[in-house]
């Protein structure tokens, strides 16, 4: 028999190079698919790379898709380190978006140092009440907040269909469902002439800084721990344990909000029902292979949009099918949950008990 | 009586850390017999019985158990399913049935193979048929469980075990779901069950019942087997002060002169799980300078009291007053800042928060105080030099004040909370099974504070199952029974002792 315990002291060196080593060994194990795809694997990896590192567009390019991601990669790891399960960061991202276009296409016009920070704001407190709404039946009446606040991304993107159908909708749009492009002075300034990047990346990277500061330093932070460690414990020691779920699901939200708000202010400029490709889904897999760590959200948001921008490149450059990034994302995020479990836990062999 | 030997413990011993569970425990059992296994909580056994079941292996000591060969054989230890296959079933005191199912589904469970073709239902029921012929226990086979009354889900348990051919029958605590009634047909069944050849031990706290239908009774204590009496020759007295001991106090605390009340429970009622385990009309006070114990046995409502006085739940009626001010508001911040200091039954669950640190679970309680919390952040400096501090202080050892709380042992975990707790300068001290699994230095460590904190005018509200350590430490003990406390008169262990059995005395 194998008995599984969890390690006294997980070194320093296992918590920065199981991650690291996960996804050396996915990147290897996902040459497995690429092969039987009939690809060169070293071409497609050249590709790959080429696609990420090749010039400054395809650098950006990468930077500019790991920017929603940064964002709710955050909103996750404030709610799942208070196990307040936020699986509704794809509708707060619509519902900021959708805040961004109603109050940047025409409510009000100024000048861009007051339009944008209102469009944050506006996409921020959106964001909040989506994640806010479920929290609070969660706490009230133990309405489980997975349940919940996956179905309202379903309700949130029907409703959103709803409104570039209605009163959101471009009377210039030539019928389609899209809705007015935001002001010029509500357009998050670009980073790089003539690169899609732009300044929602600073805005992400301000957050995660903001947010690990919070969680590490501040008495809330201390509180969303102590709640997400041992509920029972908090509520004994004083915590009181459905105010920190709030306070945790409003800033979740707002972060959620603000992915919304960086892709439709910074990105397109209008809204779609297409402006994510599930970002918010991808944002819980990228707080997971993080660890639930501010910073590292950066870096595992970046590692994901690489793959996703370098296999979109690769397939493109050897024709192979696109699927093939989701692939290797699903095997680094398995590798690397595998490699932080060997992290934490050593398996022990023990003998048979014999009389 | 035919005087078959048919399962033997021989000298087990088992040590959790430095606490001894159980020390070198011998037992027999005969054909026929049913023999009560008596003795506080925490007397061991449980943990006996674990070993009897495979559950834990022993540190030393034997199991023999007469085979279908007519030999006494040596049990291979630390495996269920051995103890299984040697005919040893039990039945636990929290049932353990498939409520969905029917009762002939849920006496099949476990004993059919999954891979079999077909299961041959009637061969079974025609087996169970005639087991309840000849035991008396009846069932409705085709009703589903959840429709059942404890009392017969009860039966169905038995049932299930009788149907596995057990030899020996374990039943933990059989009465303490069933109404008298029910109970009296349990004694029923199991008489007409012994009869048939079954040897029963029955675990119990309930006196007049293990002497009214058992052949023998032994006695744990501390983990020690401290006596074994033939049922005839026994009465209440003797087997109470079997169970709560003799030896004189060795300490008694100096008389000091009380002060003014400083806790007080006028009619209060709180709503438990069950009637059991709720407060009925309870009232009474704790005054500065003073430590009152709550003795008896877990499940009787000390758990309702500990919330109540942590501010985890409000009464249903009546007041409840802190210093001669009525509490108006329950919560455990509140509570806090009216000078309760509380020390948690399960200090792993309720008492630190495992992952953090050890430095942070010592300000988990003070995050308003301005050393700790400046403008909403963290003072590390200040929280690392409070934790040097106080693990000087209070000895706790650990890898360190960064190390995670989990790593820190049971005892350890223990002074940390009372760090915590008595560096508040509480006025009201509400300690929940302090030395609950402590070795005896840390248990002395917790009885030092105690005393000190009731030497500069605290009043303490100690709850414990342990009758050594409340009558070494209490001024005025209670006895909780069924929800209601009742005060002692004075220190008589053997009363207490039936008392706590439920005795009007």
């Amino acid at each position: 028999m194998i008995r599984i315990e969890p390690r006294e002291m997980p070194s320093k060196w296992w918590t920065v190079g199981i991650p690291i080593m996960s996804a050396l060994v996915a990147i290897l194990l996902a040459a497995i698919p690429l092969a039987l795809a009939g690809a060169n694997i070293f071409e497609a990896y050249t590709q790959m790379a080429k696609g990420i590192f090749g010039s400054t567009f395809a650098f950006t390019e990468m930077l500019t898709r790991a920017t929603p991601l940064i964002f709710t990669g955050l909103a996750a790891t404030i709610a799942f380190r208070a196990k307040l399960w936020n699986i509704g960061a794809e509708g707060q991202l619509y519902l900021g978006a959708m805040a961004a276009v109603t109050v940047g296409t025409g409510l009000i016009d100024a000048p861009s140092f007051i339009l944008i920070p209102v469009i944050l704001f506006a996409g921020a407190i959106s964001g909040a009440v989506g994640m806010a709404a479920p929290t609070y039946l969660k706490t009230r009446f133990g309405a489980d907040e997975v349940v919940t606040t996956l179905l309202l991304n379903f309700i949130i993107i029907i409703f959103l269909q709803m409104m570039l159908e209605g009163p959101l909708k471009d009377p210039m749009g030539m019928g389609w469902p899209q809705s007015e492009p935001i002001l010029e002075n509500g357009i998050l300034p670009q980073l790089i002439p003539r690169m899609r990047i732009h300044s929602g990346l600073i805005i992400a990277l301000i957050s995660a800084g903001l947010v690990h500061l919070l969680l590490s330093k501040s008495i809330w932070g201390f509180k969303i721990r102590a709640v997400g460690e041992n509920a029972p414990a908090a509520l004994h020691a004083g915590i009181n344990v459905n105010r920190t779920f709030m306070g945790a699901a409003v800033v979740s939200g707002a972060i959620a909000g603000l992915a919304g708000v960086s892709e439709v202010a910074g990105l397109r400029g209008y809204l779609t029902t297409d402006l994510s490709p599930g970002f918010g889904y991808t944002g819980i897999v990228v707080a997971m292979l993080a660890g639930l760590s501010p910073i590292g959200v950066v870096i595992s948001a970046i590692f994901i949009a690489s793959i996703f921008v370098g296999a979109d490149t690769m397939s493109r450059a050897i024709g192979v099918s696109s699927y093939l990034a989701d692939l290797v994302v699903a095997i680094s995020l398995i590798c690397v949950l595998i490699g932080g479990f060997v992290a934490r836990y050593r398996f022990i062999r023990t003998n048979k008990v014999n009389a | 009586m035919k005087n078959t030997q048919v399962l033997s413990l021989k000298n087990l011993s088992k040590r959790f850390g430095s606490v001894v569970a159980n020390n070198s425990v011998n037992i027999e059992l005969y054909r026929g017999e049913v023999l009560s296994l008596l003795g506080e909580n925490g007397a061991g056994k449980t943990t006996l019985m674990n070993m009897l079941f495979g559950h834990y292996l022993p540190d030393s000591g034997s199991i023999d158990v007469l085979g279908n060969d007519g030999q006494m054989r040596k049990l291979v230890l630390g495996h269920p399913q051995a103890s299984l296959d040697a005919g040893i079933g039990m039945v636990h005191q929290h049932f353990t049935l498939a409520e969905n199912l029917t009762v002939l589904d849920n006496i099949l469970l476990g004993s059919e193979k999954l891979w079999a073709w077909r299961h041959d239902r009637n061969k079974a029921r025609n087996k169970i048929l005639k087991i309840i012929d000849r035991t008396g226990l009846s069932a409705p086979l085709d009703e589903k469980v959840a429709r059942l009354t404890v009392g017969e889900r009860q039966r169905v348990e038995i049932l299930k075990a009788l149907y596995h051919e057990v030899k020996i029958l374990v039943l933990d605590e059989p009465t303490a779901v069933l109404t008298p009634q029910e109970a009296d047909a349990l004694f029923e069944n199991i008489d007409s069950m012994t009869k048939d050849g079954l040897s029963v031990i029955f675990i119990s706290h309930k006196l007049r019942e293990v002497l009214k239908f058992s052949n023998r009774i032994a006695v744990l204590r501390h983990g020690e087997k401290v006596g074994e009496i033939a049922t005839s020759d026994a009465n209440e007295r003797v087997i109470a002060r079997m169970m709560v001991g003799e030896e004189t106090i060795k300490n008694p605390i100096d008389k000091i002169q009380l002060g003014n009340p400083i806790l007080q429970l006028n009619e209060v009622s709180v709503k438990g799980d069950s009637m059991r385990t709720s407060l009925n009309r309870t009232n009474f006070t704790i005054h500065e300078n003073e430590i009152v114990g709550i003795a008896g046995v877990s499940g009787n409502g000390q758990s309702v009291l500990a919330k109540l006085i942590s501010g985890l739940i409000d009464p249903d009626s009546g007041d409840l007053l802190i210093e001669g001010e009525n509490v108006e508001y329950f919560s455990p911040n509140g509570m806090q800042s009216l000078g309760v200091g509380r020390i948690p039954e399960d200090r792993h669950h309720d008492g630190v928060v495992g992952a953090m640190s050890v430095a942070e679970n010592l300000v988990i309680e003070r995050l308003q105080d301005k050393d700790v919390n400046k403008n909403g952040f963290l003072q590390n400096r200040a929280i690392k030099e409070n934790a040097e501090t106080l693990i000087e202080k209070y000895d706790i050892r650990g890898p360190g004040i960064d190390a995670k709380a989990s790593l820190l042992s049971g005892g350890n975990i223990q002074k940390l909370i009372l760090a915590r707790v008595f560096e508040c300068k509480p006025n009201v001290i509400l300690a929940n099974q302090p030395t609950r699994g402590l070795d005896l230095g840390a248990a002395n460590e917790v009885a030092r504070h105690l005393l000190e904190a009731r030497g500069r005018g605290a009043g303490v509200l100690l709850i414990s199952e342990d009758l050594d350590e409340i009558l070494a430490l209490s001024d005025r003990i209670m006895v909780i029974h069924n929800g209601s406390l009742i005060e002692t008169v004075n220190k008589d262990r053997e009363v207490i002792g039936l008392m706590m059995a439920g005795e009007k005395i």
